[in-house]
C-alpha cells in the first residue's frame, strides 16, 4: 500500500476550486467523508450483528441465564462446569475426532488432485467443475443423500459391503462408523474446493525452479515434495486454518445423519459440540451454558488453529 | 534446445493413469448427485430392491408432487423466501462490497489501514459464536420467524470488502480516477461510473459465492426461523426429519432445492472456479 496508489485530494480540489468556491468546498467534504461513508455500513451493520453478539455471549456466559424470568450472575460457575461436564467431553473428543479423520486424507487427497489438474491435460473446465460440484451442493442435501447412502436396511454401501461378502454395518450405531459416515460427507464436498486453491498456488510457483530440479536430476516424486509442497506452505497453512474453523463448527451434516436430532445417536457418539450448544440453549433454553460452550468453542478453534499452523509450518519447511 | 526446455518444464507427463485417476475422482464427486437424481425419479418400493436401481425411473412427476403438496415442509414457500433472501443479500454485499473495496484501495483516509485489519479479523469469527445473543436479539426486536432476521445482519461481508480491496487495488489505475475527479465527478459518481465497470468480474464471482452461500446457509434459518416462513434449506430438513423413510419424496425435494444451484454452476463455472483459484494466490 504505497502512497502512489491513493489518488490525491488536493488535485481534485484545485480543479474544482478554479470553477467555483462554493464547489470546491463541496468537493473537500466530498473527498473528505465519503470514504467514511462508503465503509460505514460494513462497521453500523458488524457492530450490531456481529461484534454485539459476540461481546454478550460473553456476558451472557457469566449468567444463570434462561429465556424467561430472572437471570443471576454467577462469575465463572458455567466454565467450571463445563470442564467437569462429561457431556462436553464428549462432544468434544466426537468434534475432534471427526475433524481429524475429515481433514487429514481431505488435504492430501486435494494435493493429490491438484498436482493431476495442474498437468497438461484435455477437458479441463470439465474436470475442475467435476471436482468443484459436491460443493455447490448444500450442506442439508449432502447430509440426506449420504444418510441414505449409510442407512442400515436400504443403504448403497451396504449393499456393496454386503456384495463382497462382508457383514453390514449399522453406521449410526458405532462410534467410529458414525464418525466415518460424517467424515466422508464433510471430505466430499471440501476436497474439491481445496484442490482448487491448491492448484492456483501450484499454478503461482516459479517454472524455473523446476527447470533447475530436473537439470539436477531430481524425480518427479522429489520435486513434488522438495518443491511444490514447501512452495505451497502459505496456502496450506490457508486451507489448514479454513478446515479447521469449519470443521470444530461441524454440526448440519451430523444433525441431518441423526434424522434431526441433537443428540447425535443413541449414545451421543456423534454429538458434536455446537449440536451441544444448540441443545442446551434451543431446546433446554439454558442460555447462559450455552453461551459458554460458544465460548469453549471458540478458544478451542484459535487454539486449533495456532497448532496447525505450527504443524503445517514445520512439515512444510 | 526450445523443445527440450519445454519438455522439462512439464514435469509430470500425462500418462492413461492421470485420466484414469481423474475420471475416479469425477465419478466419486457426481454419483451421490447422480443417485440424488435416480432415487427422486422413481418409487419407494423399488428403492429396497437387491440390485438398488441404477438408471432414473418414471415417477419424477409424482414425487414432486408430493412435495409440493407436503404442508408440512411448506417447500414452495422455501423456495420462493430462499430466492428472495439470497438476491436481496447478494446485491447488497455486492454494493457494500465494492463500495468499502474502492474506498480501502484507492481513497487516503485516516485509520485505514487499522480498519482493514478489523475488517480481515472479522473473517476469522466463527458464526456460531455469536448464534445464541443474535437470537436472543431478534427475539427482543420481534425478528424471529421473519425473513427479515436471516437478511439483515448478512447484508454485509468482511470476506467480499477483503476480496473487492485486493482487485480494486490492481485492476483501477489511479489515473482513472483522478481524472474523473478533475473532471468533477463525486466520490459516488467515481465508483458508479468508472470503478463498478471495472471490479465488475470480480463482483461477478462474489455475487455468485455469496447466493449460493445464502442458498446453502443452514444453522441461523434453522435456530431463528420456523415451519410458517422457511428457507429451502429448513423445508428440505423439515421434510427430510418428518419422512425420512419416503426417500421418493425427500429426495425429489432435495433434488429440486439444488437444482438453482446447478444452473447457476453450469452457467457461471468457470468463472467460479477462477475466483477460488486466484483468491488462493492472493491470501
Amino acid at each position: 500500500m504505497t502512497s502512489s496508489s491513493v489518488v490525491r485530494a488536493s488535485a481534485a480540489a484545485r480543479a474544482a476550486d478554479a470553477r467555483d468556491p462554493w464547489r470546491s468546498r463541496l468537493t473537500r467534504a466530498d473527498v473528505r467523508f465519503a470514504p467514511y461513508l462508503f465503509i460505514a455500513p460494513f462497521f453500523v451493520l458488524f457492530a450490531i450483528f456481529g461484534a454485539f453478539p459476540l461481546v454478550y455471549t460473553g456476558w451472557v456466559s457469566l449468567h444463570d441465564w434462561h429465556l424467561i424470568g430472572d437471570h443471576t450472575f454467577v462469575g465463572l460457575d458455567n466454565y467450571t462446569a463445563l470442564f467437569s461436564d462429561p457431556d462436553f467431553w464428549n462432544a468434544l473428543k466426537n468434534t475432534v475426532g471427526i475433524f481429524v479423520i475429515a481433514t487429514v486424507p481431505q488435504l492430501l487427497m486435494a494435493l493429490g488432485m491438484a498436482n493431476l489438474l495442474n498437468r497438461k491435460i484435455r477437458a479441463r473446465t470439465f474436470f475442475r467443475m467435476g471436482v468443484l460440484i459436491p460443493n455447490v451442493t448444500s450442506v442439508a442435501a449432502v447430509g440426506i443423500v449420504f444418510g441414505q447412502l449409510f442407512a442400515r436396511d436400504v443403504g448403497l454401501v451396504n449393499y456393496v459391503i454386503t456384495s463382497l461378502g462382508l457383514d453390514a454395518v449399522d453406521w449410526q450405531a458405532n462410534t467410529w462408523s458414525s464418525w466415518i459416515a460424517i467424515a466422508t460427507m464433510v471430505d466430499w464436498r471440501w476436497t474439491g474446493y481445496n484442490t482448487l486453491i491448491l492448484l492456483g498456488a501450484m499454478q503461482a510457483i516459479p517454472k524455473e525452479l523446476f527447470e533447475a530440479a530436473s537439470l539436477d536430476g531430481a524425480a518427479p516424486w522429489q520435486q513434488f515434495w522438495r518443491i511444490t509442497v514447501p512452495q505451497l506452505r502459505p496456502t496450506l497453512v490457508f486451507t489448514v486454518i479454513i478446515s479447521t474453523i469449519g470443521g470444530l463448527q461441524l454440526f448440519t451434516e451430523p444433525v441431518i445423519f441423526g434424522n434431526g436430532r441433537m443428540l447425535g445417536g443413541t449414545l451421543g457418539q456423534f454429538q458434536t459440540v455446537t449440536m451441544y450448544m444448540y441443545e442446551t440453549a434451543f431446546q433446554r433454553f439454558q442460555y447462559g451454558y450455552g453461551a459458554a460452550i460458544a465460548w469453549a468453542l471458540f478458544g478451542l478453534i484459535v487454539v486449533f488453529s495456532l497448532i496447525n499452523l505450527l504443524i503445517v509450518r514445520r512439515a512444510a519447511r | 534446445m526450445s523443445t527440450m526446455k519445454a519438455a522439462s518444464v512439464r514435469l509430470w507427463r500425462t500418462s492413461p493413469a492421470t485420466y484414469i485417476a481423474l475420471i475416479v475422482g469425477c465419478v466419486t464427486s457426481l454419483f451421490p448427485i447422480y443417485w440424488m437424481f435416480v432415487v427422486a425419479t422413481r418409487s419407494n418400493d423399488v428403492i429396497n430392491d437387491v440390485p438398488p436401481p441404477l438408471l432414473p425411473g418414471a415417477a419424477l412427476a409424482d414425487n414432486v408432487g408430493r412435495v409440493f403438496a407436503n404442508e408440512h415442509a411448506a417447500f414452495a414457500y422455501g423456495l420462493v423466501n430462499s430466492l428472495v433472501v439470497s438476491s436481496v443479500v447478494t446485491l447488497s454485499v455486492v454494493f457494500f462490497s465494492t463500495l468499502a473495496g474502492f474506498a480501502f484501495a484507492k481513497l487516503r483516509f485516516r485509520g485505514r489501514n487499522g480498519m482493514l485489519m478489523v475488517i480481515i479479523g472479522t473473517m476469522m469469527v466463527p458464526v456460531q459464536l455469536g448464534l445464541i445473543p443474535l437470537y436472543m436479539l431478534m427475539v427482543k426486536i420481534g425478528w424471529n420467524g421473519h425473513l427479515q432476521a436471516v437478511i439483515v445482519p448478512f447484508l454485509v461481508s468482511g470476506f467480499g470488502v477483503f476480496m473487492m480491496r485486493q482487485y480494486a487495488a490492481e485492476a483501477i489505475s489511479d489515473e482513472l480516477v483522478e481524472a474523473a475527479r478533475v473532471d468533477g465527478c463525486s466520490t459516488f459518481r467515481i465508483y458508479w461510473n468508472v470503478v463498478l465497470p471495472v471490479l465488475r468480474p470480480a463482483a461477478a464471482v462474489l455475487g455468485l459465492l455469496t447466493f449460493m452461500q445464502t442458498w446453502n446457509e443452514f444453522i441461523w434459518p434453522y435456530a431463528v426461523l420456523d415451519a410458517n416462513t422457511p428457507t429451502v434449506q429448513l423445508s428440505l430438513s423439515l421434510l427430510a426429519t418428518a419422512y425420512y423413510t419416503d426417500y421418493a419424496q425427500v429426495f425429489a425435494a432435495t433434488a429440486l432445492a439444488t437444482l438453482p444451484l446447478f444452473a447457476v454452476f453450469i452457467l457461471f463455472g468457470r468463472q467460479i472456479i477462477g475466483g477460488i483459484m486466484e483468491g488462493s494466490i492472493k491470501s
